[in-house]
């Protein structure tokens, strides 16, 4: 494994760290963290077989945040040297005295033993950036011209990115961390086209992104290849398919669809700081308030999540978060019961629990860390049964395979969920494929509704690059571990009565 | 990466060292300084700088040329050099790329004049009175008006330069102020934006005056059931739905029958005679007045960059007159092609009066205030769905007489077009859903019939 980027290493980080740490102590900072953040991504995409977009960008800088008389203060840049660095400590200490007139809270730092002198990186066996760009195109070519080889496939559209991100944080405790993280995510999507009725479908691979290198992408593990060869007899099902009837059914969720429904419902719900109205004004508060706390019926009694950054194909998972804190795994959900929130160390010294989770982070030396989802997953039932178990629960209903459309208020009480592809239940076994459903629900009485969750058989590693919060908005990857489900009694709509048609 | 050279420095190394057909490079160097408070305590201020760098390297000529696409946060002529030598390996390395079109000439761009000039900053400073004023809003406020929000201020300088001998540049300033407040229990809240040039524009005491009278308005709190409603839609409701249409309406899944516009040109989409535009010289919202790809995508081509950026009609008189592409898109079909630009204005010609004069106006219906979380549920109609948020009020007899539930909505903003029955006149607005990616908007407030509110949404 070739572990933290070499070239990362080779930068003047202990260097610039002790300039910038040194200057904030002269200015009285009580809190003061250096950051060099490097990040390396990639974006191509090919609509059929046109290679459209093709970019290759390496974003570097340097950060130094403060607390310095119960403030704040922040203040980042991009150049390299020690000099600058100095400055920014400057800079960042003005920043938080300009903000002491109009503060009323004083931040406090939950306690954290140093870490001095570590390294990390997570679970990769090729540096994306080590394969050649006309190597990655070719390989995505051959996958793009099977899946449009189909029949009824009339266009492709394949994405692919990768992530390499370098952290070096370094704060005035004595904590020094270099950790390097790779993350990677191909996607391929087939379209039919009814030109005679103006209608056409789309169906997508369901490999989610993967805390893994290159290699990840020609993996018999992933198995592009096996599902790309099932998608256009699924996708001609599909066009044909009736139309589903509105109203209440019984779902078995597979866990490619469910791993979101759990990032909406219970990941962005738990974090203390929408709770504490932090993020009140843009992405929003929460249902579940701290009152809440240890008591709470979240869900039915077969209902236990997870909080982590410690598993190794987690995608939210680090040595150490952006300050300075060591990853963990803790219990959000156990039996059913609100147990847990996601923290950092100044809301974790605020509500008095003890150490930070360890969930700060930020997407770039730029931006200031704030607490970010962690992994969030939903734990299999070890003696559970397989996807024909839980089918054969239902009489009638819906399985739901893949995440598509996703939206959920700003408390994370309602939310509607499409998906890739929709199949009738009927007396216990599948049939076939049904059009135009999205389900909708409240959070509450839809988790309250989970008869059953699968056993180990059915758990699917999913998981989001693009999780967007914060302002200015910073996007952070977080992976949802989850197996399929049964919920009973959901509200189903159909999408096309829903535009009045 | 220990030096700090001139963005035109930057440009002059890479087009020196640049060995290929065709060169482009676009340096931005963005100043930013911002403010965020939530329960009536500043939070989460910065001050921050970067630089992006891209390289776009041709190879071969005419339609049959490749790119390479390289970006990097360089900061001296040296580095830059590298970042050549990646964008030329690329572009060799490649296909015929699907957008290629000669590189623009300083004959189709017209020559930039100001180039020379150094890069505009920004700092924690310009925010001086923002803060005085928000200091002073929150003590008013105290625990029954307590308040949240952000303002930030984002200048690019951005240096276009091509081996063609185009030199231009481009200042853009970006702001926005966003305040909520929120009751004793935060059972209501209320909400406004604007889209600012700079800070001096904000005017917090009367925004903070409003947002009072609308939780003044959330006194009185009725329930409604799920259901069509006549609707007010506010001008940064409006740009969020239009927004989404916008960025939808690409030429090439239109004509390959994917998409929602499929069929459409040259179709009414609204009875009334409105007209959707983007118009980079709209006073308030200037924009690039021409194009700056860093990649190409879609309906966009970095062989277009330095294009000059016009007013480009969407809608005239209610009519879809053209879809978003490249020049190498339209050179090669016959679909009428507008480039992607960086602002959005609608307008109804001759229409006047604001939101109050259309609440006084209605029998019953529901005020948004804005929509939140809005996705593409359905690309067949563009059905899209969302949330309300921050105050949905109820209008009887032409008066707010109380707040109602949030509602989930269901709509496609090519229906809604249709169904606008009533237009004010246009005015500035900040898109809230789409805010960080698109400020530029004006738009009127709109009465709509029949909006589809799909559910109740319990949140507050």
């Amino acid at each position: 494994m070739p572990g933290v980027n070499a070239e990362f290493l080779a930068l003047p980080l202990t260097t610039l760290a002790d300039a910038a740490l040194s200057r904030a102590r002269e200015l009285g900072a009580e809190y003061a963290a250096l950051r060099v953040v490097s990040t390396r991504g990639q974006f191509l995409a090919l609509q059929d077989l046109d290679l459209e977009t093709s970019i290759t960008s390496d974003d570097v800088g340097l950060a130094v945040r403060v607390v310095h008389d119960g403030c704040w203060g922040f203040a980042a840049g991009i150049v390299l040297s020690p000099e600058e660095a100095a400055r920014l400590a400057e800079r960042a200490v003005e920043v938080a005295r300009a903000s002491r007139p109009v503060s009323t809270e004083r931040v406090v730092l939950a306690d954290e033993p140093a870490y001095p002198d570590r390294q990390w990186s997570s679970p990769y066996e090729t540096d994306p950036f080590d394969v050649p760009d006309a190597e990655k195109v070719a390989t995505l070519l051959d996958l793009t011209e099977r899946l449009k080889a189909g029949d009824g496939v009339a266009h492709t559209r394949t994405s692919f990115q990768a992530v390499r991100e370098n952290v070096f944080y370094a704060d005035l405790a004595g904590t020094s961390t270099t950790q390097t993280r790779v993350r990677i995510e191909p996607e391929l999507t087939a379209t039919a086209v009814d030109r005679s009725t103006g209608s056409f479908e789309t169906m997508r691979t369901l490999a989610p992104p993967a805390a893994a290198g290159w290699e990840y992408v020609t993996s018999a593990d992933t198995d592009l290849v096996g599902e790309i060869a099932e998608i256009p007899e699924l996708l001609a099902a599909k066009i044909k398919a009736a139309s589903v009837r509105a109203g209440d059914y019984d779902l078995v969720i597979d866990g490619s669809n469910l791993f979101l429904t759990i990032h909406e419902s219970i990941g962005h719900a738990t974090e203390l700081d929408r709770v504490l109205g932090y993020e009140a004004a843009y992405a929003g508060t929460s249902f579940a308030t701290f009152d809440k706390l240890g008591t709470f019926q979240y869900g039915s009694p077969v209902m236990n999540v997870t909080g982590d950054r410690d598993t190794d194909w987690g995608l939210a998972s680090v040595g150490w978060d952006d300050e300075g804190v060591a990853g963990q795994h803790w219990d959000i959900v156990k039996d059913g019961i609100l147990v847990g929130y996601q923290t950092d160390r100044a809301m974790a010294a605020l509500k008095d629990l003890g150490r930070s989770n360890g969930a700060a982070y930020a997407d770039s030396a730029r931006h200031v860390p704030l607490q970010r989802m962690v992994n969030v997953s939903l734990q299999p039932d070890p003696e559970g049964g397989t996807l024909d178990d839980l089918v054969g629960q239902v009489e009638n209903g819906i399985y739901v395979v893949g995440d598509k459309s996703w939206s959920i208020d700003m408390q994370r009480y309602n939310f509607q969920f499409t998906g890739q592809r929709f199949f009738a239940i009927e007396n216990g076994r599948l049939s076939g494929q049904l059009r135009d459903v999205a389900y909708q629900a409240t959070t509450t009485d839809f988790w309250r509704s989970m008869e059953a969750v699968g056993g180990p058989s059915t758990f699917y590693r999913g998981g989001a690059l693009n999780c967007g919060k914060a302002q200015p908005g910073q996007v952070s990857p977080a992976s949802h571990g989850t197996p399929a489900a049964l919920f009973r009694g959901v509200r189903i709509l159909n999408t096309v009565q829903e535009g009045g048609r | 990466m220990a030096r700090l050279d001139s963005p035109q420095d930057i440009v002059e190394a890479a087009l020196g060292a640049a060995t290929t057909d065709g060169t482009v490079v676009i340096v931005t160097d963005r100043s930013e300084a911002n403010l965020r408070w939530a329960n009536s305590s500043l939070t989460t201020n910065g001050e921050m700088s970067s630089r992006s760098v891209t390289v776009i390297a041709t190879n071969g000529s005419g339609g049959g040329a490749s790119a390479g696409v390289v970006g990097r946060t360089v900061t001296d002529a040296d580095a830059v050099r590298e970042l050549v030598a990646e964008a030329e390996a690329a572009a060799r390395a490649a296909d015929p790329a699907p957008d290629a079109a000669p590189l623009v000439t300083p004959d189709q761009a017209g020559v930039g004049s100001d180039f020379a000039l150094e890069p505009e900053t920004t700092s924690v400073g310009a925010f001086a009175q923002v803060a005085a004023d928000l200091g002073e809003a929150f003590a008013a406020g105290g625990p029954d008006r307590q308040h949240f929000g952000f303002a930030e201020q984002v200048v690019d300088s951005v240096y276009l330069g091509t081996s063609t001998g185009l030199r231009l540049r481009h200042v853009q300033p970006t702001g926005r102020l966003e305040m909520n407040a929120k009751n004793a229990d935060w059972s209501a809240s209320s909400y406004l934006a604007f889209t600012l040039r700079d800070p001096a524009e904000a005017d917090v005491a009367a925004a903070d005056a409003d947002l009072a009278r609308r939780l003044g308005w959330a006194e009185r709190r009725l329930d409604l059931p799920a259901g069509r409603y006549e609707t007010i839609l506010p001008p940064t409701a409006l740009a969020d739905l239009l927004v989404e249409a916008y960025w939808e309406s690409g030429a090439r899944a239109a004509d390959e029958g994917r998409s929602a516009y499929s069929g459409k040109l040259g179709e009414r989409l609204s009875r009334l005679p409105l007209e959707l535009f983007s118009d980079p010289t709209r006073p308030g919202l200037e924009c690039a007045p021409f194009v700056l790809a860093a990649a190409s995508t879609a309906d966009t081509s970095v062989f277009d960059n330095g294009l000059p950026l016009p007013r480009q009609d969407v809608l005239a008189q209610g009519e879809l007159v053209s879809l978003t592409g490249s020049r190498a898109y339209a050179a090669s079909h016959e679909t009428p092609i507008r480039l992607e630009s960086d602002n959005l204005v609608l307008e109804a010609p001759g229409a006047t009066g604001g939101l109050d004069d259309l609440v006084a106006s209605t029998q019953r219906g529901l005020l948004l205030s804005t929509v939140w979380y809005v996705r593409v549920v359905d690309p067949q109609t563009l059905l899209l769905t969302g949330l309300t948020r921050d105050g949905v009020y109820l209008v009887e007899d032409g008066e707010v007489v109380g707040a109602v539930n949030n509602f989930r909505w269901n709509e496609s903003p090519l229906d809604v077009l249709d169904r606008i029955t009533e237009v004010g006149a246009t005015e500035r607005c900040y898109p809230r859903e789409w805010g960080d990616y698109f400020t530029r908007a004006a738009m009127p407030p709109v009465r709509v019939s029949d909006f589809n509110m799909s559910s109740v949404s319990a949140a507050q």
